[in-house]
């Protein structure tokens, strides 16, 4: 017998395993380190681009507001002495701030300098003014010391977003406009408050006078027409094929469809609104109804692959058992499965409706990108929608609708947010595994 | 109007519950209370009335509300056929859009001549009588559904069976609703191009190099005719999705490795979550963050080392493209890379390969099929991703394979040619349709294949 155990080296030939095995060891380590950096690379854009939004959107939270001594004088107001509200409604709001501001400054004179004194306050503020008065219509005749709202590049200005060591030509504000607002800060008729305007108003041309409360409810009509179209269908489109349905082809083709349907670019389904709702049914552009219908369509296929599993994740024992005591096969599913799997088809759902509350194109398509001043009160109205205010604001090249742009999508993520955190809410407490 | 249809929905849906009421209880006073009698349970009996009662009733509303548009115009138009038929299909449709403002209250473009004043009071009155015709209907359909269903309310009415068989049918309805949208996306993109094809060839269409549809206003016009060659735009789609996919594909894939052969379970837990967001993020963020902030700061970055890059470039959208889709591949790649059989590692480890040696050697080769079908989907995501660069890439079409110039894209062109108000019938948003066709068609393919890949992979480990 020969000695095979015994390692049989020429030692006169270096030994190159060390040196490989260090080598495989060091492509090892590399490898790892492209893993964590791929990782590392992915989160620090979500951190760049959720910080860099939330930088930008905070400042829309806050308004920069003068204090302004006006005279409700009587004569100007309420000539007849009536106290009539549809008299107080008419008279010229805005000439008794604009002589506000002139007795406030009363070294400024020419026309020119005039209309430049009057840009610093919100042309909002006329209708500020005159709510004020009708409000309060025995403060007529005397003098008020009242809040406005600047005008959007006041705003900016006090905020530090307008530098002031540049150029006069390259600045929204005027040399002799940061001196009155200088002087205004120094005497201390300068605050800073809550921005209720941004949650309350619609869309508006002045930045310093929009808001979003018009696109939420639009986007509460629009998600409330989806989920009732949706769930439903959904919900009974996956007990059919989950329970009911025979094993063949035509099944098989349904199911092709749906998942084929759900990779579908959402533009498609855009696309589908126009030619359908809006062209062949004659429905109404730019209305929640149509947006729902389409947004319905696009969520469908989400709510019922989730439906699907949410059920077939239910024991057929269960299944078995309730056949056996008598149910009928419809009771079975309405008495049993259904119950069971309601917290990942409740689950499914919600998260379906979040993709449709970020969806943005189809609605492009069927016209809800108008510019749409009033609060929609149904279902037909115009309206727009949370992401598409997101897109018009994001195209208007003030610095102030920048912050406002980065606002609202702070308010969408927001909702974004809640809703995943309901998902997960439910899953985690309801949801049986078996 | 709406306000009164959805009035009467509420109305039928009352009267089916209070049909729903009497039914079960005409079920248990005709046994005296005795269940045990009936041959269905008394709220089969109930169900089953309230179906008699409100089901004919509300099919007749939905049918009203889908065809009542389309009626009432073809009536008010056939009134005004004398003055119509000189007018071309675009006129038409302004005019009955006046028709339909003036009906509906709201202000026309111009004060309105008698003869439209006239149409939209007929208008009106058509649609009152409609609504008047659709609640008599209704109401009638109604009382004859209840007084024949209540006569069938016996204790041998085998109420649950016929319930049973009416919920059958409705989920099979259900379920085809889903073939229903498909058939009709596939229908309308279809018409709408074939119309567009009639004016411009499909020879022009798919290799023609010059895209500039906004055709002109006055015939004479220089360009009067607009160019309809797509290559330029099918060219910014490929130029964009391959710098999406340069910066996705690594990125994704590694992150996916690493998630499922090397982080602790802790890790996992967190990070998981964390990149899913990056999929939850709506586009039109990503589209806001492209257009403002990485757009500039590309631009910047080029004028420092002396480039210059279009504010607009393909760039800026395809890497903020990329990081959207980031998710989408190493979620999809992560399943693939754990489906692969534990066996495998084990042989390889047996044989000394260390785990990146296993992983790129073993567990990779293995899961190709799955990874090049994520791939595919990511691809047919990005090609129909919107609003990215609507709000990022540029709208001019350029034939250019360099991503520091501005590009268009076919979503991009789709939007700006549907998007504002023109009449329906021009060649420039018929385009949109046949551009919306090519794009159905290709992520359509896309997905078949990637799913088909996906499935064979996996029957090869099951």
């Amino acid at each position: 017998m020969t000695d095979l155990a015994t390692p049989h080296r020429d030692s006169t030939r270096p030994d190159l395993s060390a040196d490989r095995l260090k080598r495989r060891y060091r492509a090892e380590t590399r490898f790892r380190i492209y893993g964590i950096a791929a990782i590392a690379t992915a989160l620090l854009m979500l951190a760049f681009l959720l910080g860099s939004i939330t930088h930008k959107g905070v400042g829309a939270f806050i308004q920069t507001e003068i204090s302004l001594t006006v005279s409700l004088d009587t004569a100007e107001i309420d000539p007849d002495g009536t106290r009539n509200r549809e008299t107080l409604a008419k008279a010229n709001y805005r000439k008794i701030i604009r002589n506000a501001l002139r007795e406030r400054f009363p070294d400024v004179s020419g026309r020119r300098n005039t209309r430049e004194l009057t840009k610093i306050i919100s042309s909002g503020a006329d209708l500020t003014l005159r709510n004020h008065v009708i409000e309060n219509p025995d403060q007529v005749g005397t003098e008020q010391t009242l809040w406005f709202k600047t005008s959007a590049d006041i705003d900016q200005l006090n905020k530090g977003n307008t530098p002031r060591d540049v150029p006069e030509a390259d600045r929204r504000v005027s040399d002799k406009q940061i001196a009155w607002f200088d002087s205004l800060n120094a005497a201390r008729d300068i605050r800073s408050s809550f921005n209720t305007t941004f949650f309350t108003a619609g869309a508006s041309s002045e930045p310093e006078q929009a808001g979003i409360w018009g696109a939420v409810v639009g986007t509460a009509l629009t998600l409330v027409v989806t989920l009732i179209l949706s769930f439903p269908i959904g919900v009974m489109s996956a007990v059919y094929l989950e329970e009911f349905a025979p094993k063949n082809r035509w099944t098989d083709l349904i199911e092709v469809n749906i998942n084929n349907l759900a990779a579908v670019p959402s533009i498609v389904f855009g696309l589908l609104g126009l030619a359908v709702f809006l062209n062949f049914f004659g429905l109404p552009r730019s209305a929640p109804l149509v947006g729902g219908l389409v947004l319905a369509l696009m969520t469908l296929p989400t709510v019922i692959i989730a439906a699907r599993a949410a059920m077939s994740s239910v024991p057929p024992s269960i299944r078995e058992a309730a056949l056996g005591v008598g149910a009928s096969p419809l009771q079975t599913v309405t008495h049993h499965v259904l119950p069971l799997a309601m917290p990942g088809i409740l689950t499914g759902t919600i998260i379906g409706m979040a993709r449709a509350l970020g969806e943005t194109a189809p609605l492009l398509m069927i016209g809800m990108v108008a510019f749409i001043v009033d609060i929609p009160r149904g279902f037909t109205d115009a309206a727009t929608v949370l992401p598409v205010q997101v897109y018009l604001w994001a195209d208007a090249s003030e610095r102030a609708f920048e912050e406002r742009t980065s606002a609202a999508i702070m308010v969408l993520l927001a909702f974004l947010i809640l809703m995943n955190l309901a998902a997960v809410i439910l899953r985690r407490r309801f949801e049986r595994r078996w | 109007m709406t306000m009164n249809t959805l009035i009467l929905i509420v109305v039928l849906l009352g009267l089916s519950t209070l049909a729903y009421q009497y039914g079960r209880r005409k079920a248990l006073s005709s046994v005296a209370g005795n269940h045990g009698a009936l041959h269905s349970l008394p709220s089969y009996h109930g169900v089953y009335l309230a179906l008699w009662c409100g089901f004919p009733a509300l099919l007749i509303v939905l049918v009203w509300l889908m065809f009542q548009t389309s009626l009432i115009e073809t009536l008010v138009l056939a009134d005004l056929a004398g003055t119509t038929a000189a007018l071309s299909d675009g006129q038409i449709s302004l005019l009955l859009s006046d028709i339909r403002n003036l009906a509906s209250g709201d202000i026309t473009s111009g004060a309105p001549d008698p003869l439209t004043r006239a149409a939209a009071d007929r208008y009106v009155e058509l649609q009152d009588l409609g609504f008047t015709l659709v609640i008599a209907a209704t109401l009638v359909l109604t009382a004859s559904g209840f007084i024949l269903g209540q006569r069938a309310i016996s204790p041998t009415l085998r109420a649950r069976p016929k319930v049973e068989r009416i919920v059958g049918w409705l989920l099979l309805i259900a379920s085809i609703v889903a073939i229903i949208t498909t058939i009709g996306i596939v229908l309308s993109l279809l018409f709408e191009s074939i119309r567009f094809f009639e004016r411009v060839s499909v020879f022009e269409f798919i290799f023609g190099i010059s895209w500039s549809p906004q055709t002109a206003l006055r015939a004479d016009q220089v360009g009067a005719s607009g160019a309809f060659g797509a290559i330029p735009v099918f060219a910014g789609t490929l130029l964009i999705t391959l710098i999406a996919m340069v910066v996705a594909v690594p990125i994704g894939l590694m992150a996916a490795i690493y998630m499922a052969e090397y982080a602790s379970p802790a890790t996992r837990a967190v990070v998981k979550p964390l990149l899913e967001i990056l999929a939850g993020i709506p586009t039109v963020v990503y589209g806001f963050f492209a257009a403002l902030t990485i757009g500039p700061a590309l631009r910047g970055w080029g004028e420092f080392i002396g480039l210059d890059v279009a504010s607009e470039s393909a760039l800026a959208a395809g890497l903020v493209m990329g990081v959207m889709i980031i998710p989408f591949v190493s979620s999809l790649s992560d399943d693939v890379i754990n489906a692969v059989p534990q066996s495998l590692r084990d042989g390889s480890y047996a044989l000394g390969a260390t785990q990146s040696e296993t992983i790129r050697q073993v567990i990779l080769p293995a899961s190709l099929h799955g990874i090049v079908g994520a791939i595919l989907l990511a691809v047919s995501r990005a090609i129909g991703e919107t609003m990215i660069v609507v709000m990022a890439a540029g709208l001019s079409a350029n034939l250019t394979a360099n991503p520091l110039e501005a590009v268009t894209s076919v979503t991009v062109q789709i939007v700006t040619l549907l998007v504002g108000d023109q009449e329906f019938d021009s060649a420039k948003t018929l385009a949109a349709f046949a551009l919306g066709l090519v794009l159905f068609l290709v992520t359509l393919a896309l997905n078949i294949i990637a799913l088909r890949v996906v499935r064979k992979y996996r029957e090869e480990y099951d």
